[in-house]
């Protein structure tokens, strides 16, 4: 790889710049009294950490400990959200239950539909053609490639997400996690297990049920 | 005082969709993260509605794509702080040439500053 070490120095040049630039913007605007240090903290923090695949872990935790939850959030997803302090998102919210022999599976064959405000921001495959069309036609392999391997006799439900309704799958409670609070249910709730791609983790296991993304 | 506002729907796709890793946003350097910061700050304060900074962002793209090549280096959020620098000019809320002076002053501060 000739000049690599070169394009190198000058990659990190060029980011010293744009770097020095938005230092720049930041405190000018602080100095006028345009925003403040302190709420552009509070954003990043947010984005850090309450966005991204806990709000639907948190939901997803209530309804495994509280049955009357659970048919609320089957019945009407949004409102029952909305009971735990979570924002409602923009489109209608379909929230599909798996259970012994019904293993749920979620895409968006047309683009990239999503309930973000629940799993946060899609991972990559999600928006790849070959996941989007190949989880219709062979869903059985494909989440056998995730690492979800499916007996023929568990029967796998495909939903197709539209921009008008998008869906969550509502995964089974990981065995062995009885004794464990609503919080600690919530940790064993991994994004991939709310898109239907991963079952939810196993108590005591650091593995997500997939790690590609 | 206002409400706040719900945060913008960022793209997950297409021009304007932010660098992303395992669902989650990508930042490559510190500076990217507080200008991602500053801007959604800027945009919950009502400084601007998400759609004008949107069509900036897309418009700053498709212009470098124009002048570049794809074996030059790409950032896709030095493209935003264009956009976010253009817009904030025209609004008033930050000209320029204070800029300007501003990037000035900060790197003539002694090396090493920051390390």
């Amino acid at each position: 790889m000739p000049d690599h070490d070169h394009a190198h120095d000058h990659d990190h040049a060029v980011s010293e710049g744009n770097a020095l630039r938005a230092e720049a913007l930041e405190s000018l605007l602080v100095e006028k009294g345009v925003v403040t240090t302190a709420a552009i903290d509070a954003v990043i923090r947010r984005y850090e950490q309450d966005l991204g695949p806990m709000n639907g872990a948190k939901v997803v935790a209530r309804a495994w400990v509280d049955p009357a939850y659970r048919e609320r959030l089957l019945r009407d997803a949004w409102s029952a959200i909305a009971e735990l302090g979570l924002a409602r998102g923009g489109a209608p919210l379909v929230v599909v239950e798996n259970a012994p022999g019904i293993q749920n599976v979620v895409v968006c064959t047309l683009c990239s539909c999503y309930p973000a405000a629940l799993l946060g921001i899609s991972p990559s495959w999600y928006k790849d053609p070959a996941y989007r069309s190949r989880v219709v036609r062979e869903p059985r392999k494909v989440l056998a490639e995730f690492g979800l391997e499916l007996g023929e006799d568990v029967e796998i439900r495909v939903w197709d997400s539209s921009a008008e309704l998008r869906y969550m799958v509502l995964p089974e409670r990981s065995p062995g996690s009885e004794a464990m609070t609503e919080d600690e249910l919530a940790s064993l709730v991994t994004r991939d297990s709310l898109i239907g791609v991963a079952r939810a983790k196993a108590p005591g296991s650091d593995a997500p049920g997939a790690r590609r993304g | 005082m206002a409400e706040p506002r719900i945060p913008p729907v960022l793209d997950l796709e297409g021009p304007a969709a932010p660098p992303q890793r395992n669902g989650e946003l990508v930042f490559d350097a510190v500076w990217e993260g507080r200008l991602f910061g500053l801007t959604m700050a800027l945009h919950e304060a009502g400084r601007f509605e998400w759609e004008e900074f949107r069509a900036r962002l897309i418009a700053e793209i498709a212009h470098w794509e124009r002048q570049h090549d794809s074996t030059e280096r790409w950032s896709f959020y030095e493209r935003w702080e264009a956009a976010l620098e253009g817009l904030l000019a025209d609004k008033g809320l930050c000209p320029r040439e204070e800029l300007d002076g501003r990037e000035g002053v900060l790197a003539a501060r002694a090396p090493g500053h920051d390390h």
